[in-house]
Order: C-alpha cells, then sequence, then structure tokens
C-alpha cells in the first residue's frame, strides 16, 4: 500500500478517483452510442445528451421536489438516529425491558413498510408526516440492533475492570458502552442512511401524493405516466446523487469517529 | 509460619516490621463452586502481610486465577470469608480503592490515548483531569512510557501495553496489586525486563502483591512467598517462603540461593502435579462406567 510517502499517497488517491471515473465515462459512451447505434426512440430510452438537457431544462420542477425528499431522508434519519440509540440504550438496562419491548420492535421491522403506508397515511395529520413515519420506521431497526449488538458484545474484561475500579452504571455506560459500540453504531447509520431514502421514496410511491409538496419519487412516476422518459431519468439521476451524497457522509462520520483506534479505518501497515 | 519473623534484605520496602506483620487480607476457608459444577476452590486459606509478593503457582486449573478474582471481589465465594484486617470496606463489601487488578490481556480501551487509559480509573472516582495530570504523568514515567502519552493502544508493543496496564494498576496507589499471569503472552526478554520493573515498584511503593503464573523461574525470581497449588478442586499444595534477604539483581539470577529456589518450587510443583494425575486417574475410572 502506498501510504509512506506522500507522492505515493497522492498517486494512489488520484487513481482511486479516476479509475471509476473511467469506467463511468465508458458506460455513458457506450450508452449513447448504443441509443445512436439502434436509432432508439426517445420515450424508451433518452441518450445522455437528453437526459443532462431534460435535468437543466426541468430544474424548476426538480430541485423543489429533490429538496422535500432530501428533507424527509434526512429529518427521518436523524430521528431513527436519536431514536434507536436511546431505545437500545434503555433496552440494554434490564433483561426485563428487553423481553418486552425488543418483540415489538422486531414486528414493526419485519412488516412490510409499504404495507402499513396506507394506515399511516389516514392516521397521520399530512401525507408529510406519513412520509417521515414511513422513512422513520425503516431507518430506525437496523440503528437499533446493530446499537443493541454493540452495547452487549462489550469485552467482558472490560466491565471487569470497571467493577473493580467501582464504576456506576452511568459511568459504565458512558465510559465504556457507547465509546465501545461506536463501530456498530457506525454500521447502523451506513445502513440507516441508505434506507431512509429507500424508505421515502417507497413510502411516496404508496402515498401518490401530487401537488406543490410532491418529492422525487412523484415527479418519477408522473413522468413515466406523461411518457417524459428524459425528465424520469434526470430525477433518477437526482436521487442517485442523493444517494451517493448521504452515503459519502455517513462515511466520512464513522472514519472521522474512528479512525484513530478502529481497525475497520485504519490503514493496514505491511 | 505467620509466627516466623521475616528477615528481610536491602532492597526490601517494609525494613520496619511493624507494618509488615499486619496482615493485609486473609482468606478463611473459602471455597467457590461454578454454577456449571466445576469445584474452582476448596478451603483454601491464605494470609497476606503488607509488603508481601506472593505468587500463585500451579498447573491449570488449580483455581489460581479464580483465588485472584475473588480477592479482587469479582464474583463471590461460595463458602468462606475474605477479611481485610487494616482496610475500610465500602458498601458494597468491597474494600475500597486498595486493590488493582492487572489482566492476562492489558484491557487498554482503544479509543482512549495511554494518558486517558491511564486516567481511567481517577476519572471514576471523579477526580478532574486537570488534577489528575500530575499523578497520571507519574505513574507513566515510572513505566518509561512519557513519550507516548498520546499514542493510542494499537500503535504500542505488547509489552508497552502492558506497561501501560501496569501505569493504571498503579495510579490509584494501591496498597495491593493482583496480577493475573500478566506476562504469559509476551516473550522472554520482555518478559524479564517487566518483572525487573514490577519488582522496582514494589520496592519503591511498599505495595504488596499477588501474582499468579504458571512459571517456576519467574515465581522464584519474584517473590518472597510462593503458594504451590494443585487442581480439581483447587487448593493450596505448599505455602512457603524464599528469597529471604535476598537482593534481585542480575547477579541473583545465577546466585545459588535463585537455584535452590528453582529446584524447591520445581520439585513442590512436581508433587502437586503427580497427586493431581493419580486423582484424575482414580476419577476418569470412577466416572468410564
Amino acid at each position: 500500500m502506498a501510504n509512506g510517502n506522500g507522492l505515493g499517497a497522492s498517486r494512489d488517491l488520484a487513481l482511486r478517483i479516476l479509475t471509476p471515473l473511467a469506467v463511468v465515462g465508458l458506460l455513458v459512451v457506450i450508452w449513447w452510442a448504443g441509443v445512436k447505434l439502434t436509432a432508439t426512440p426517445v420515450y424508451i430510452l433518452p441518450d445522455p445528451i437528453t437526459v443532462v438537457a431534460a435535468l437543466v431544462r426541468d430544474w424548476q420542477i426538480l430541485w423543489p421536489a429533490f429538496l422535500v425528499t432530501a428533507e424527509i431522508t434526512l429529518v427521518s434519519l436523524g430521528l431513527a438516529l436519536v431514536g434507536g440509540s436511546i431505545f437500545a440504550i434503555l433496552l440494554v438496562q434490564s433483561r426485563w425491558i428487553e423481553l418486552a419491548f425488543y418483540p415489538i420492535a422486531v414486528v414493526l421491522q419485519v412488516t412490510p413498510i409499504v404495507a402499513i403506508s396506507p394506515l399511516i397515511l389516514i392516521y397521520a395529520p399530512t401525507t408529510q408526516v406519513a412520509l417521515l413515519i414511513c422513512a422513520f420506521l425503516v431507518a430506525f431497526f437496523p440503528i437499533l440492533s446493530n446499537m443493541v449488538q454493540g452495547l452487549k458484545s462489550v469485552d467482558h474484561n472490560h466491565l471487569n475492570l470497571f467493577e473493580l475500579y467501582g464504576a456506576s452504571r452511568l459511568q459504565t455506560l458512558w465510559h465504556l458502552k457507547i465509546p465501545a459500540a461506536q463501530p456498530y453504531f457506525m454500521t447502523g447509520l451506513k445502513i440507516g442512511g441508505g434506507l431512509s431514502l429507500i424508505a421515502a421514496v417507497v413510502a411516496e410511491f404508496a402515498a401518490g401524493s401530487a401537488g406543490a409538496g410532491s418529492g422525487l419519487a412523484f415527479r418519477l412516476l408522473e413522468s413515466q405516466f406523461r411518457l417524459n422518459i428524459p425528465r424520469l431519468f434526470a430525477a433518477l439521476l437526482m436521487l442517485s446523487a442523493l444517494g451517493v451524497a448521504i452515503f459519502a457522509a455517513t462515511s466520512f462520520v464513522a472514519w472521522l469517529v474512528l479512525h484513530r483506534w478502529h481497525e475497520s479505518s485504519v490503514e493496514r501497515e505491511n | 509460619m505467620s509466627s516466623t519473623p521475616t528477615a528481610r534484605g536491602m532492597t526490601d520496602p517494609l525494613d520496619t516490621p511493624v507494618p509488615a506483620m499486619r496482615p493485609l487480607l486473609a482468606m478463611r476457608s473459602v471455597s467457590k463452586l461454578f454454577s456449571n459444577g466445576t469445584q474452582a476452590l476448596a478451603d483454601v486459606s491464605l494470609t497476606v502481610r503488607s509488603g508481601e509478593f506472593v505468587s500463585l503457582l500451579g498447573p491449570s486449573g488449580c483455581g489460581k486465577s479464580t483465588a485472584l478474582r475473588i480477592i479482587a471481589g469479582l464474583g463471590g465465594v461460595t463458602t468462606g470469608s475474605i477479611d481485610w484486617p487494616s482496610t475500610r470496606i465500602n458498601p458494597n463489601g468491597k474494600p475500597e480503592s486498595d486493590i488493582s487488578f492487572v489482566f492476562q490481556e492489558p484491557t487498554l480501551l482503544p479509543w482512549r490515548n495511554v494518558f486517558e487509559n491511564v486516567y481511567l480509573p481517577l476519572q471514576l472516582k471523579g477526580i478532574s483531569r486537570r488534577a489528575a495530570a500530575a499523578v497520571v504523568d507519574d505513574a507513566l514515567k515510572t513505566v518509561g512510557l512519557t513519550d507516548f502519552r498520546q499514542a493510542y493502544p494499537r500503535e504500542l508493543s505488547g509489552g508497552m501495553k502492558m506497561r501501560v496496564s501496569i501505569a493504571r494498576a498503579m495510579v490509584t496507589r494501591p496498597k495491593l496489586l493482583l496480577m493475573d499471569e500478566p506476562f504469559a503472552s509476551l516473550d522472554e526478554i520482555t518478559r524479564q525486563k517487566l518483572n525487573d520493573d514490577v519488582l522496582t515498584l514494589w520496592a519503591e511503593t511498599g505495595v504488596s502483591v499477588i501474582f499468579v503464573t504458571h512459571s517456576v523461574f519467574e515465581s522464584a525470581y519474584l517473590s518472597t512467598r510462593i503458594v504451590v497449588m494443585k487442581a480439581r478442586p483447587g487448593r493450596i499444595h505448599e505455602d512457603f517462603e524464599v528469597n529471604r534477604g535476598a537482593v534481585r539483581d542480575e547477579e541473583f539470577r545465577t546466585s545459588e540461593s535463585y537455584r535452590s529456589t528453582c529446584e524447591r518450587v520445581s520439585h513442590s510443583l512436581q508433587n502437586a502435579m503427580h497427586g493431581e494425575s493419580v486423582r484424575g486417574k482414580a476419577l476418569h475410572g470412577a466416572g468410564a462406567h
């Protein structure tokens, strides 16, 4: 691994950025050439230039929709992070709490969210809140289960150490269990980040909400009905961009927290 | 043997005879039965006096680590009791802040750097980082890791991690240091160096040490007293003082005194193991039908 000298490191970085870019560029060229050579009509598969043109032309429609979807995704992820962590900490406090509440959490998780979304749509005051609840429920569980796992996988010798020094429950939680659960929390964060976007889109499909406050998923469906396939692709592109941004952000946070000590974020030294 | 006045050498920290005679802890007929039916300890009585360096030596399964954990208050006794004649006992029934434990593994918190790891016991007592800094730095200095105070455990060698673990144990200035085969996984050279470091700490601080090991040489080199244990069930086979008045230095390892101690310990351990194997066969035969 090139981690010793700066020249090697920067070359390594350049390769890591350039290689996937080159592959993507190649695929786009193949896409463009394929569409042109087979003369595929634009309502079946538009070429990449048409898609970019649609993105620019429909920006006034797509950008507000993007903001709506991004907001639902990020707020639900945030709520799931806070809720999942707090619930996990409560669960591991006592066997009885866990016995009582964990099954409910599991039932919520294994029930397909699309199946309960009609109910949520009825009960929630607005469609936005309904979408938020759906996305929250989906992102909540991986964060909860990872956090529970992490809080429980504390090294027994470390627990002995804390007992020996007369640490209180709160001290053990704060100085031992929560730091020890960080790698698990980060796994939950990465999974939850991806799932919350998926859930936001699926919930919006299910809700089928129209009008001013609608998100990218609705614009996607609308484009399909109108056979405006270039705009559909443009919306898809924006969803991908949002997904990539969330993935990059969660990975960065995980690296930031773990890189000083955890094996998963430390470069191998040989 | 508790009536024997101990003649102590120049390096011995407790040259003054009065505190040396005071029992620090007394295990009285302690038995420990694990929930899976294993009799880990049977009727173990052991008195440790201030300033002693006691090694618990024996084959695996003789309950030496269990005895250490019971003394530390990690898991209670099945029958018998442990008395702390000269120590304040907190409401949990544990001796207050006078015991430190060095585990077989360094047991450092990987997300804390060296300084923060050593600071941990003081932090748990509610001492602020600023107030503890001098004490922590002092502890790091005694184990020679001042330059590594900002390093993380993963950046340290096995021997250095163990030094951090020892510094963490000493930072509370304990009266009793319990060590559970602390150097078992280290190479011979590192182990000898750390043995000398522990002896220096013992001499300078006057801490009592109970040291669990399976090495005859280690116990013979370090101890003022060796307790040989035997297995199934774990009990004390022999308990004797060694190295009376010896100065542990470079020459000690080649001295007649060290050699005879090794021989005596080795012989005792063989007796303990031999008794065990005869007994083991008998048990095996009985269980085979």
